[in-house]
This record gives structure tokens, C-alpha cells and sequence, in this order.
């Protein structure tokens, strides 16, 4: 497939952390509500977790021309499987799989696509949860996010597992998904206090809109100068 | 070394610590009212979302900072010493202008290491509420009015279509707080809450105002 060769070695509009977190039944992932133009909180209201089909859902981070592209695709994919009309639809792990090869394959030519995508679903009913990064790199885990919630969230998600024995409720799941968003919206300086969930259970797959952080200030009041 | 132009190091692992910053100072008709976000950022991580921007350079002088942490942290520290060493030497009250010089001339002979912008605003008893304007290039100018800092651009407009000099001290307040609350918004090197201090003849008044009661605006 050919196409001109893009600029993006410079993202322009790019949304911050992707996290998610896989639980007994199902997975769930959530990503803010903003894309940033560089430190410019340019628009509010911006959908970062996107349902595919009914097994699953996928989120990005990164510059949000390329997440709309790999959108683009993969609902030619779902509308193909739709047409078919032979039972199959993608299966969370053959889209993570493809994804892997097309975000590696514009590496090698040196034309990025600027996302680390997060997808994430039921294969056979049991929870998946993959990320592919710009570089091609692919894994699965139990838990994952992306940008700074690399570093913040996980260490939170990993411990919650571990201490839980990696089973954990849905509601479970949400609280700590909760936390998680506070604790980037305090500590991440392009994130917003606005998020929305995509859940994939054996239900099915929905996208939860808008939800609205309640943060904590009161360490403000005993701060005063900085010695 | 570390490569700026490497895509795998981590921003905060590249830079230093910025008050990235909206700080505000107005003169109303009773004095000065001060304003500042609490956010400071290495890179895009928040080292502290409770800082205290307004440092007190005397009983009734501040120091507004935004630009580097340490630089503006040394610049009030040198400025405090010595406007209060010349406090007794004169044996009178410190003045705005004083201050406001002393900062400048710091900044401006010293302008290739630094990167410091501040504003120096108080009372005094010879001319009353002043804010006085110190850039990154050591310039000074009073203002009645400025607003400074990265989340500046986001609320200049707003402050161009609605302040008038010598509002009432309730009226100048929530235009200042509104102000700092658009930027807050939009940047995403301000945020946290807004600290705020009412400077007049009487003396300091110091609050803040906190995230969770912020003034929203449409946010589409």
C-alpha cells in the first residue's frame, strides 16, 4: 500500500496516558478526554477509546491524525467482516497481531505511525490486553498504560493485581482505574480531569462517555514558600 | 550526553525544573491583587501542584516567579536580603520600586544565564499599589495591570475586554481569579489551584483557591 511519506516525526495533536487492566470476566480500558497541542490544552472532548466490535475495543495515545488513520482501517476491517456475514468477526488478538505488523512496518521506513495503541478485548473469553508502540513493539500484560502512565499507573495496577492474586472484580477494576486517572491528572501536566472507559465483557462492549474526577487539594493549604 | 533528539528518553529526564506558569497583578483601588497558579513541571511531569509562586520580598512586597525554579527562587532570595539590609540602612519602609530594581538588575546583568521573569508588586506608602513588570530580558515597566507566564496568552484577552483601573476590590478579584482559572484550562504547564494574596495598607491577605473550586467555562 503506498502513501506519501507524512511528517510525523513532528505529532501535532496527541492525547496522553492509555490505561488498562484486565478482570476476572473481562478488560477495561480509559483514556482522557484531551488532545494537546503541545503544552496548549487544545480540545477538551476528544474520544481516546473506541469500541471495534463486540469483543473489542482499542485506545491510543500519541498524535491523533495517526490514531484516526489505524481507526479508519480497522472499521474497513469490521465493515468487511460485516458484508462477509460468516459468523467471524476480529478476534482482539488478530487485530493486536495486525497492528503490530503495520506499526513496525512504517518503522522500518523511517515513517512513524506516533501512538502506542492499547487493545484490548475477550479472545475465546478469555481477557486480552496488548499494546503496540511507533517502534513495533508489542506485548500483552495484565495491566498496561502508556506515556507517564507507564511509570505512574503501572507500579498501582501491578500491585493491586499481585495483592489480589491477579482476580479481580469489574467494580474492582474501575476503583483502581480511578485512582490511577487522579493520581495522572496531579502528576501529568497534559492530562485531563475528564475520562472515558470502554469495558469488554462477556456481555459485550460498550464505551462509557464522560467521567468526572474528584480530586483532592488539601495539602494546598499547609504549602506556603518554598523553605 | 543526553540527546535532546532522542525519542526514547523520557521528557523529565531532559529538563529542568520550570514553574511553567500564569502569575497576575493588578492594581485596584486599594492596593494590589496578586495571583498564581501552583503548578511546576519538569518536562510534562508535575514536580509540585501545591507551589506557592508568591514569595513575599517584604511585609507588604512580593515576588511573582515564572521561568526557572531555582533561578527565580535565587533571584527573590538575593532581592529579600538586600531590600531588607537597605530597609535598615534607610530605617523606612522598602519600597515597590526598590525592590522592582534590584530584581532587574540581577536579571539583566545576568541575562545569558538566566531564565527568570518575574513580577514585583506591593504597596507602599509614597505611591500606593504598584505592579511592576521584570521580562527574561531585564527590562522593568510598570503595569497597572499584566498577566505573565506560559498560561498568559490564554487569559490576555479576557483581561484586555474586562479590567478598568480602580475596581473595587471584590470586582478585581474575580476578574483575576477568572483569569488564572482560563489559563489554568488551557495550558498544560499551569494548574493546581490558585494561591492569591490582597496587598494593601493594612497589610497581606493570603488565600487559595482550590482545584475542585476553580470557576469552569465552556468546555465544549
Amino acid at each position: 500500500m503506498q502513501h506519501p511519506k507524512q511528517q510525523t516525526t513532528n505529532p501535532m495533536v496527541t492525547g496522553t496516558s492509555v490505561i488498562g487492566i484486565q478482570f476476572d470476566g473481562g478488560v477495561l480500558i480509559a483514556a482522557d478526554l484531551l488532545g494537546s497541542y503541545g503544552s496548549m490544552a487544545q480540545m477538551r472532548q476528544l474520544p481516546r477509546v473506541f469500541k471495534v466490535n463486540e469483543k473489542t475495543v482499542i485506545g491510543a495515545s500519541g498524535d491523533y491524525s495517526d490514531y484516526q488513520f489505524i481507526l479508519e482501517k480497522i472499521m474497513q476491517k469490521v465493515n468487511q467482516d460485516y458484508c462477509l456475514n460468516d459468523g467471524y468477526v476480529y478476534k482482539p488478538k488478530q487485530l493486536y497481531s495486525w497492528c503490530t505488523r503495520v506499526m513496525y512496518n512504517r518503522r522500518s521506513n523511517f515513517d512513524p505511525l506516533w501512538n502506542r495503541v492499547v487493545i484490548a478485548g475477550l479472545e475465546d473469553n478469555q481477557p486480552f490486553l496488548g499494546s503496540v508502540d511507533l517502534l513495533g513493539n508489542a506485548y500483552e500484560a495484565p495491566c498496561i498504560a502508556t506515556g507517564y502512565g507507564n511509570y505512574l499507573a503501572v507500579p498501582i495496577m501491578r500491585e493491586f493485581l499481585e495483592k489480589n492474586n491477579n482476580k479481580i472484580t469489574e467494580a474492582q477494576a474501575r476503583d483502581v482505574v480511578d485512582r490511577c486517572m487522579k493520581l495522572l491528572y496531579y502528576r501529568d501536566g497534559r492530562a485531563y480531569d475528564k475520562y472515558s472507559i470502554a469495558v469488554v465483557t462477556r456481555v459485550g462492549a460498550r464505551v462509557e462517555e464522560c467521567k468526572e474526577l474528584q480530586t483532592n487539594w488539601q495539602v494546598a493549604s499547609q504549602v506556603a514558600s518554598y523553605d | 550526553m543526553i540527546a535532546t533528539s532522542d525519542i526514547t528518553m523520557p521528557d523529565w529526564l531532559k529538563e529542568e525544573h520550570k514553574t511553567g506558569t500564569t502569575i497576575v497583578a493588578a492594581e485596584f483601588n486599594g492596593g494590589v491583587i496578586i495571583a498564581a497558579d501552583s503548578r511546576t513541571t519538569t518536562g510534562a511531569y508535575v514536580a509540585n501542584r501545591v507551589t506557592d509562586k508568591l514569595t513575599p520580598l517584604s511585609d507588604r512586597i512580593f515576588c511573582l516567579r515564572s521561568g526557572s525554579a531555582a533561578d527565580t527562587q535565587a533571584v527573590a532570595d538575593f532581592v529579600k536580603y538586600n531590600l531588607e539590609f537597605h530597609e535598615m540602612e534607610t530605617g523606612s519602609e522598602p519600597l515597590v520600586n526598590t525592590a522592582a530594581y534590584l530584581a532587574k538588575s540581577l536579571i539583566y546583568n545576568n541575562k545569558e544565564r538566566l531564565l527568570a521573569s518575574v513580577m514585583v508588586a506591593g504597596w507602599d506608602s509614597k505611591k500606593g499599589g504598584q505592579v511592576y513588570v521584570v521580562p527574561i530580558s531585564g527590562m522593568i515597566v510598570r503595569k497597572s495591570i499584566y498577566i505573565s507566564g506560559s498560561g498568559s496568552i490564554y487569559a490576555m484577552g479576557y483581561l484586555d475586554a474586562f479590567y478598568r483601573p480602580n475596581m473595587e476590590r471584590n470586582e478585581c478579584l474575580e476578574l483575576i481569579k477568572n483569569a488564572v482559572a482560563m489559563a489554568i484550562a488551557r495550558d498544560g504547564s499551569s494548574g493546581g489551584c490558585i494561591r492569591y494574596a490582597i496587598v494593601t495598607d493594612k497589610g497581606v491577605e493570603r488565600n487559595v483557591l482550590l482545584n475542585t473550586e476553580l470557576p469552569r467555562f465552556y468546555e465544549n
